[in-house]
């Protein structure tokens, strides 16, 4: 099933069809379970069909540290349950690879949580998108890819969960010097919770795929810059989180 | 206390003995006591009336006390509890909570003790003693004593049951005081009716001293097994917590995995358990306290209520539904009407437009606009191809829409596949949530 889903990527050409474009990203798995790095790998791992090699696995927050340093891949695939301290434990002790301009380590966060606040901790940690485990292998690849060109990815889930985190259409004034979301990301993030692919997202709202991806990397930038503890506190006080 | 039972008793098996260990255990009851709960646990032990079993105390009572003796043994050695109460008692049962906060002890438990007393005193004076007689009152006195005393342990007991935290109120003080007053005062009495009255003051102030010693040294010790307590029993009930929820994932996981094993060759009823079980289980990890537990219960909020109709949806039809739900808001029958419809389209999504993969359904609350959509990645859907006598679609969405004040839109997706579009506005009255 997974190779028709591939030559369906491959043929459409999609937005990060990398192995079309005959490049190879470099992926690290970090995941607890064995199992599932094993069947992620098999998805995912066949370089010559994907374009994605998987060059590191680590099943925890240490070995993960340690793997990443020496391996430096262009994204790791976290997850966001692990033993030492979770994933955002292993975003922390990598900020400065991630904040690296020349050879920048990215994190897309895998996970099969479903609480929000584990989701919207390893967003703010600095992970560049969140899928969630049941994702196919196409999407996973081109998530992949996505994020190597350092663009956004958001999950249905994902993105339900950051229209909660910023929904107040009432919002005192006190809010104004917030990053607020415009209507424009909104309705981004609206219809990727709709289940939209972002190229149908372009296709409904008559702009190109690029801007839909600059809109949705603009949320995450906007969630990751947003002061922790400011943002922290705006949404307890709206219940939120 | 093995011997002669209550008549009552007799006629019921099994025999409520404490000491045998029977299929249900026998407490006294915390609620609705007079005295030590005793009565009213046999009661609801039996299944009799409560007025039963006090009047064959009182009864056995009056043949030479014999019922004070089976009534303090039973206070002593049957432990307090909430098991065998009469549930047909209005404050026993359900209403635990309630009964603890009418704190203030009622006319019944006062008379209750009065009656006690005096009874007592009426039963004792009639002995011929002889000797003895002078120390039926200290005696009495040191009884009425430790039985107050002994009711409170009873009822801080309780009150760590209902709620862990400690509850510190003049009663509870008051009345230990009382008791341990009581019981000095007995005491004395005793030394006082041995020695004579010259020794009385120097008799109270060793006594005294030794109370206070025995609390200087002892208090640490005391407070510090309160403290132990209390914590371990925090432990316990965290440690309980995790048994129950690991007990139902392992019993649940295991009869999934069985009934998968027997329909291997049914790759969408292999499906259909898989999904089932992600979802109870993700309701057991993830979902907030006390919910995900009871599945038939109605749900009372919009987002539960989206998430029952696409659980039973995917069930019933064995195709993947995910759902994204953003905001909340509580049910009334113009959402309720809004959630049948979402449900018709998620039915027509699963059976003509599973094949192409999960289900999506969205639904959001913003201020006032309630909007669900509800898209599957099919072959399409043309509303103008159907024929007009099928109504499916006309009547259970789009008309239930209509008729409710909402609107409906059917539309092709940009990358094949249907959307169904439904949005409400809610009453004014009802502030956004």
């Amino acid at each position: 099933m997974s190779n028709e889903d591939a030559q369906q990527v491959e043929a459409g050409g999609g937005a990060g069809g990398g192995a079309a474009e005959g490049r190879t990203v470099r992926v690290v798995l970090v995941d607890d379970h064995r199992m599932f790095r094993t069947g992620v790998q098999a998805e995912i791992g066949e370089t010559g069909r994907t374009g994605v090699e998987v060059v590191g696995e680590a099943a925890d927050v240490d070995q993960a540290v340690t793997v990443i340093t020496a391996t430096r891949p262009e994204v790791v695939l976290l997850d966001v349950h692990l033993p030492g301290g979770g994933g955002v434990e292993v975003l922390r002790r990598s900020a400065a690879m991630m904040a690296d301009a020349e050879r920048p380590v990215r994190f897309l966060a895998l996970s099969v949580s479903d609480a929000a606040e584990d989701v919207i901790g390893v967003i703010r940690g600095g992970a560049r998108g969140y899928v969630t485990k049941n994702i196919t292998g196409t999407d996973l690849v081109n998530a992949v890819f996505r994020v190597s060109d350092g663009d956004a990815v958001f999950s249905p889930r994902l993105a339900g969960f950051v229209l909660d985190a910023f929904a107040s259409t009432d919002a005192p004034p006190v809010d104004e010097d917030l990053d607020r979301l415009t209507q424009r990301e909104r309705e981004v993030l609206r219809l990727i919770a709709r289940g939209y692919a972002y190229k149908e997202i372009a296709k409904q709202l008559f702009i190109s795929v690029k801007t839909v991806e600059s809109h949705v990397s603009a949320v995450l930038r906007k969630l990751q810059l947003s002061n922790r503890h400011e943002l922290t506190r705006w949404a307890a006080a709206r219940r939120l989180v | 206390m093995t011997t002669a039972p209550p008549r009552a008793e007799t006629s019921y098996a099994p025999a409520p003995d404490p000491d045998e260990p029977p299929v249900r255990k026998l407490y006294r009851s915390a609620d609705g006591r007079l005295l030590g709960g005793v009565a009213r646990g046999l009661a609801g032990h039996l299944g009799l009336p409560v007025s039963w079993v006090r009047i064959v105390f009182v009864a056995l009572f009056l043949a030479d006390g014999m019922g004070a003796v089976l009534y303090a043994a039973f206070w002593f050695f049957v432990p307090l509890g909430v098991g065998g109460v009469d549930r047909r008692h209005p404050a026993s049962a359900a209403g635990g909570k309630r009964a603890l906060r009418r704190h203030k002890p009622d006319k019944g438990q006062v008379f209750a003790l009065i009656a006690l007393l005096v009874g007592s005193a009426v039963v004792a004076s009639r002995f011929q003693l002889g000797q003895a007689k002078d120390y039926v009152w200290p005696v009495l006195l040191i009884g009425a004593g430790v039985a107050l005393v002994w009711r409170q342990a009873d009822n801080s007991r309780r009150a760590q049951w209902l709620e862990l935290g400690r509850r510190k109120g003049v009663l509870p003080v008051l009345r230990g005081a009382a008791g341990v007053l009581l019981v000095g005062v007995g005491v004395t009495g005793i030394v006082v009716l041995q020695g004579s009255v010259r020794h009385l003051g120097s008799v109270l102030q060793a006594s005294l001293a030794v109370v206070v010693g025995i609390a200087l040294l002892a208090g640490p010790y005391l407070v510090r097994i309160t403290q132990d307590l209390s914590e371990e029993r925090l432990m316990r009930i965290r440690a309980q917590e995790r048994a129950e929820v690991a007990a139902h994932v392992h019993d649940s996981v295991l009869h999934t995995l069985t009934l998968i094993q027997r329909n291997a060759e049914e790759p969408r009823e292999v499906a259909r358990l898989a999904r089932a079980q992600e979802r109870e289980l993700r309701a057991w990890l993830y979902k907030p306290e006390g919910r995900g537990k009871e599945e038939d219960e109605e749900p009372a909020t919009l987002a539960e209520a989206v998430r029952a109709s696409a659980a039973e949806v995917e069930d019933d039809h064995g195709v993947p539904i995910e759902v994204v739900i953003v905001g909340d808001c509580p049910l009334d029958d113009m959402l309720g009407a809004q959630i049948q419809a979402a449900r018709e389209a998620m039915v027509n999504a699963a059976k003509y437009g599973g094949e192409g993969g999960a289900v999506q359904v969205f639904a959001e609350v913003e201020g006032r606009t309630v909007f669900v959509s509800v898209r599957d990645r099919g072959p399409g859907f043309d509303l103008d191809a159907v024929p007009g006598d099928r109504m499916g679609v006309r009547e259970s969405i789009i008309g239930r829409m209509e008729r409710n004040g909402g609107t409906a839109r059917l539309r092709s997706a940009p990358e094949g596949g249907t959307v169904v579009e439904l949005e409400m506005e809610r009453p004014a009255t009802e502030g956004s949530t």
